[in-house]
Parts: structure tokens; sequence; C-alpha cells
């Protein structure tokens, strides 16, 4: 190794030229080609699918098997294993839901209407499991299937505008229009997730306040925090997993259609010339 | 000043989220008292729901208080006294009560207030505080005389939420 630093290469004028379209936008536009997001994503995602079953079964070993029943609540206590991380995937993946909108809108990121669009469904159907498994935890230990307190509204709330989003956002011919008038009704709705989150703090509810996020220490003993964490972090990855493999099949679908676009084009014209 | 198209857009939403920022706040105060699931005991003198209304009235189960017994046509019925600290309401449910409910448990229950004070509940239902741990540490606290749960909630989290009661004596305790 010489002391000296290399001398920064000069960057011929073209390449500075062309460089402009990469670089303008800082890391925001690194990802924007869907050809390079499609080598990164197929380099990525076989890990992505392997560390979510990994964690998931040590999470779910630990969860279901090793860690001990609560004091009160008995064995029923396993169900926030599952409820606990649908709940954070629900309000977490609408925050990026929120986000690809904010890209979309403002910037017109390619990928970003797709990632919207592919985000929706999966978000629904964690909002929705979210929802069932608070339900069948209620019915033992509150004695009720379902209360229309502020938490409870509210995460229903969310779910309805899961599914509006992703209906909407297919509810166009013009692709275009469609993510546009998503993209807003996502950016609206966003207002929900803190409402979601303080609902417990602001009103009373029948549901209880948080126990992992609050200022004192976590109101979980960590034989129950632990795997809880493990199995938060299992599904986020599984989460990831499933959107990204859903981006890239709409990334590739997008790509066959203009091919095949382009094809009838061809076969249209070379049909006219032998006509004509 | 003249702002390209991106900045137009990005201040266009940013105005957008300020006033429906705005507008949720404001709606979400005026509607904070109509937003409540139940009413405490102290909140009855003050918001007054009147004799022929059903509301839900919520606190906890005072230590002490519960007396079980049956209805003439052998029902399970429960008498018990909902407190919030300053002011404490007798309650009577007739039915089976959650799997839940103790005396200390915060409970919310749906019924009206009779003339003479009593709340006849017709719906009874357990709510249970953020705190979980196992029964060797809910027992070990109980034990050393740290908490009693028919008196209120456990002890500061910190103080427990890593103990491990195992003593040499006892097994090892399955799980990490």
């Amino acid at each position: 190794m010489s002391s000296t630093p290399p001398a920064p290469r000069p960057a011929p004028r073209s390449a500075s030229l062309s460089a402009a379209s990469p670089r303008a936008g800082g890391g925001l536009h690194r990802f924007a080609n869907p050809g390079r997001f499609l080598r990164m994503t197929e380099r990525v995602l076989p890990w992505l699918w392997a560390a979510a079953g990994l964690v998931l079964a040590v999470g779910a070993a630990w969860a279901l098997v090793f860690s001990p029943p609560d004091w009160q609540q008995g064995e029923t206590v396993r169900i926030m294993y599952v409820h606990v991380p649908m709940a954070w995937l629900a309000m977490g993946g609408y925050l990026g839901l929120a986000i690809a909108s904010l890209m979309s809108l403002i910037w017109r990121h390619p990928l970003a209407d797709l990632a919207a669009r592919e985000l929706s469904p999966v978000g629904a159907m964690v909002t929705a499991l979210c929802l069932a498994t608070g339900s069948l935890w209620g019915r033992p230990m509150w004695g009720t299937w379902w209360a229309w307190d502020a938490r409870m509204t509210s995460v229903l709330v969310l779910f309805f505008l899961w599914v509006g989003h992703a209906a909407l956002v297919r509810a166009f011919d013009e692709e275009e229009r469609g993510a546009r008038a998503a993209a807003i009704l996502a950016l609206i709705g966003a207002v929900n997730l803190p409402v979601i989150k303080w609902s417990v703090d602001w009103f009373n509810t029948l549901h209880q306040s948080a126990s992992v996020t609050r200022v004192a220490a976590p109101g979980l003993h960590v034989d129950i925090l632990y795997p809880l964490l493990t199995c938060a972090l299992g599904f986020s990855l599984a989460f990831a997993a499933l959107v990204l493999a859903r981006v890239r099949a709409a990334v590739m679908e997008k790509r066959l259609r203009q091919l095949q676009l382009a094809q009838a084009r061809q076969n249209d014209t070379r049909r006219n010339e032998v006509a004509g | 000043m003249s702002l390209s198209r991106k900045q137009r857009r990005m201040w266009l939403v940013v105005l957008a989220g300020l006033g429906l920022g705005t507008a949720t706040a404001l709606t979400l105060t005026a509607f904070q008292d109509n937003l409540v699931f139940f009413l405490a005991p102290s909140d009855i003198a003050t918001k007054n729901p009147g004799p022929d209304r059903a509301f839900r009235l919520g606190g906890l189960v005072e230590a002490g208080s519960l007396q079980r017994r049956q209805t003439s046509d052998g029902r399970p019925e429960a008498l018990f006294r909902v407190t919030d600290g300053p002011v404490t309401v007798p309650v009577s449910y007739v039915g089976v009560l959650p799997d839940l409910f103790r005396e200390g448990q915060g409970v919310v229950t749906l019924g009206k207030l009779g003339a003479d004070g009593q709340f006849r509940a017709s719906e009874v239902l357990a709510r249970h505080d953020e705190t979980y741990m196992p029964p060797e540490v809910a027992d070990a606290l109980k034990r050393s005389g740290h908490w009693d749960p028919s008196k209120g909630a456990a002890p500061p989290a910190a103080s427990w939420n890593t103990l491990t009661p195992g003593q040499p004596a006892a097994p090892e305790r399955s799980g990490g």
C-alpha cells in the first residue's frame, strides 16, 4: 500500500453526463432501476427466506414449548406470540406503504408504485390475522370475542384501509391513475397509525396498554419477552421476503407485458406490410 | 421563488398532511369524552348517566368484596365492589364470570345503576394489565411479600422481569 492516495480519476465528459441519472437523487434512485432491483433481490431473496424459516422455527419452538405459561393467563398467553408480531407488522407495513406512496407521489419512483401495490394484500392478511388471533384470545381472557373500544376499532379501520388500498390500486384500467388514487388514500389513512398506537393511553379501553415499548422496563418477564422478540423477527423476515417476491414477480410481469405488446405491434406492422 | 415540480408536490403533501393531522387531532380531542369504553366509579357523580341508561362501569374488584351465591332458580350470582380508589360501587351479576375474574383484577361491567346505588350488571368482562410473568416468578413475589395480587398491580417490572426464582433445592426450570 503506498502512503499517497491514488489521485481521483477525472471522469470523462460523457460519463459525467450519464452518471447524472443514477446519482441525482442520492440513495433514492439507486433502487429505481428495475433491472438492478431484480438482480439484487435474486441474490438476497433465498437468504431472506432461509433466515425467516430458521428464526421462525427457533421462535416457534421457544414460544410454544420452552417458554413458561403466564401466572394468570396460563397457556393462553401463547396466542401473544402470533398476535403481537402480526399487530406490529400490520402497523409497520402500513408505515412502509405510506413511505412508498410518498415516494410515488413526490418523486414518481417507478418501483414505489409496484411496492405499494404488492404490499397491500400482504398487509391486509397480517391485519386480519391480528384481529382473528386477538378475538380468539379475548374470548377466554376478557370474556368477549369483540368490543368496540378505541384500540380494536382503530385496528379494524386499518384493516379496511389495507383492503381499500388493494382494491383501489386495481380499480383503474390505467395503472398510473390507480396508483395515484391509492397513494393518496394510503397517506390519508396514515393518520390512523398514531391513533392505534396511543389509543390505549388516550382513551380508556378494554385492551391493556403497551408491554414492550413503554418508558419503564418492559412489563414482560425475559422468559416471555425473548421468544416474543424472536417470533417478531421471524415473522418480519417472512413478511419482507413475501413482499419482495411479490414485487419481483410484478416487475417481471410488467416486462413480459411490454415484450408481448412490442411483439404484437411488430406482427401488426409486418402483416400490414404484407397486406399493403 | 420558483419551485420545481417535485418541490411543489412535496409542499402540497406536507401542507395536506398538516391540515389532516390537525383536523384529526381536533376531532379526537373533541370526542375524547365520547370515546370512552367505560366510566370509572368516580366519573359517575360528574357524568351521571341516569337510572335507566345502560353504561359500562370499569375499575378494580375491591379486595375482600367478592361473594358468590346462588339465585332462587339455581343460577350463580356474584356480588362485588368495583373501585378506582376514591369511589366504590357495589355490583351484582348473575351468570358465569370470565376466567381472569378475581379480586384486584380490572373489570368492565355493562349494566344499569339502580336508585339504591347498586349496579346491576348484565355482562362482566375482565381486563388484564400489561404485565406477563411465569407462575414461579409470581409465586416468588407473593411469597416474599412484594406483591398481593388482590390489592393491585404488580411492582415495577424492572424489579422482577429478569428474576430467576430457581433456588438450589428447586428443580431447574424448563426453557431459556
